[in-house]
């Protein structure tokens, strides 16, 4: 039974075929509206979540199924005790598919080692968010057309920002990437991640403080917000949460066909006066990210055998 | 000093010298009801110092519990008075509830009953990362 727990779960290929069925799905909207008749998705967030569970929600009823939900799932069985692989092997007698985000590094793997039914990782507390990385390499795609021949600032918290490591991880695999790495001191990327993705993969990267300069060189800008949640010490995180805040001034000085992406929440990363740039992507990030979904519930539910 | 050899049983020769002791807890030796020598700082002509044990009775050891704590270790097995098989070591693939993951936000930290599995990331520099979380044992 396969699930999805990391973008590394991915071929490059299998990538490549998600976002064109994804593509197809938003092109050919009815062709998909009923391929899951009578199916089920099961959401389990054991921790807040809106867009995430709004998202793959809306997925699974624009492919024609049904949504059964745990919703607040810290103050039902996880209060009594249960352990997340009761749960999941609870939860397998009622649905077809489960997508889940559990505060605790590791638990969609455990999930997904006892349920029976397939597991996608809706976000496991710092460690991985694959649907994330789907959603923003299908706004790529769809904003440049390649995936090759590009330079991506990723800005703001580089340390406990997990969408920034599978983006990372995923656009390693393409020619003639440059990353420009922008953030404070105290939230600059892992060295494993420097290690084993970048200089492993020999891809060229600078590392700065400085969005300013940084940002006329730049394709795609990322955006990231420091999150509270990630911080042990609250002293810590308020010294560093406004580091980066992209202005129309800032913007300015970009270039014309920059994408400025962001996973969102923002808290004020990024000022609403952007909004209505052309650059502006973060919105169709939004429901790029629910084609996507779509596209990884009927790709797992056919590899299934369940439609 | 001398130390009887065995007629039956196993021979962990080539220890790194120190590091007896921490194998000797983790292959639980302390719980055998059977006679088990472990000898400290050896002369060694190839290594200087080393550790040996000695454990009196055939029984199966964990290899992959003795590579992960010193993979420049041997095990020999010994029956009838004679070697009868030997063991160079290597870094396991997988550890299976040998170390514990010390990530307050690991899974393994909170689910019951969930077996402590690590995964070998680096051969050439010996890292092992939690299967669950990916965080490095240090």
């Amino acid at each position: 039974m396969r699930s999805i727990i990391d973008i590394v779960d991915f071929s490059t290929q299998e990538l490549e075929d998600l976002i064109n069925l994804a593509n197809d799905i938003i092109e050919n909207p009815q062709k998909y509206a009923h391929v899951c008749d009578g199916k089920k998705l099961a959401t389990l967030f054991f921790e807040p979540s809106t867009r995430t569970r709004m998202s793959f929600e809306a997925a699974m009823y624009e492919l024609g199924g049904h949504v059964i939900s745990m919703t607040d799932a810290m103050s039902s069985s996880a209060a009594k005790g249960e352990s997340v692989a009761d749960t999941a092997k609870t939860v397998s007698c009622y649905a077809d598919i489960i997508a889940m985000r559990h505060p605790k590094e590791g638990a969609a793997l455990v999930a997904a080692n006892n349920a029976t039914i397939p597991v996608i990782n809706a976000g496991d507390g710092g460690h991985c968010h694959p649907t994330q990385t789907l959603a923003d390499l299908l706004t790529i795609y769809r904003e440049k057309g390649h995936f090759d021949n590009l330079t991506i600032g990723l800005c703001g918290d580089l340390k406990f920002g997990r969408t920034v490591h599978s983006l990372i991880n995923a656009l390693s695999r393409y020619e003639n990437i440059k990353f420009v790495l922008i953030s404070p001191e105290e939230l600059k990327l892992p060295s494993y991640v420097k290690k084993d993705l970048l200089r492993a993969n020999k891809i060229p990267y600078t590392q700065t403080t400085d969005l300013d300069k940084s940002i006329p060189s730049l394709d795609i800008l990322y955006m990231t917000r420091v999150q509270r949640e990630r911080f042990f010490n609250e002293e810590d995180y308020l010294r560093l949460k406004d580091s980066y805040i992209l202005t129309p001034d800032k913007l300015a000085k970009a270039k014309k066909d920059l994408s400025v992406m962001h996973p969102l929440p923002r808290v004020n990363e990024i000022s609403v006066a952007i909004d209505d740039d052309s650059r502006a992507c973060y919105f169709k990030q939004v429901l790029n990210g629910k084609y996507m979904r779509m596209a990884l519930i009927l790709e797992l539910l056919r590899e299934a055998g369940t439609i | 000093m001398t130390i009887d050899s065995i007629q039956n049983g196993v021979v962990i020769d080539h220890i790194t010298a120190g590091q007896g002791m921490k194998l000797y807890e983790l292959l639980h030796l302390d719980d055998l009801d059977v006679s088990v020598a472990l000898i400290k700082n050896v002369t060694s002509r190839k290594m200087g110092k080393k550790d040996i044990i000695k454990i009196d009775a055939d029984i199966p050891v964990d290899l992959d519990i003795i590579g992960f704590a010193d993979p420049s270790a041997t095990v020999s097995f010994i029956k009838d008075g004679k070697l009868v098989d030997k063991h160079k070591i290597e870094l396991p693939k997988r550890l299976v509830n040998v170390i514990k993951c010390k990530n307050p936000r690991c899974i393994s930290s909170t689910e019951q009953e969930l077996d402590q599995i690590f995964n070998l990331t680096d051969k050439e520099h010996g890292i092992y990362r939690c299967a669950y979380c990916e965080t490095k044992f240090e």
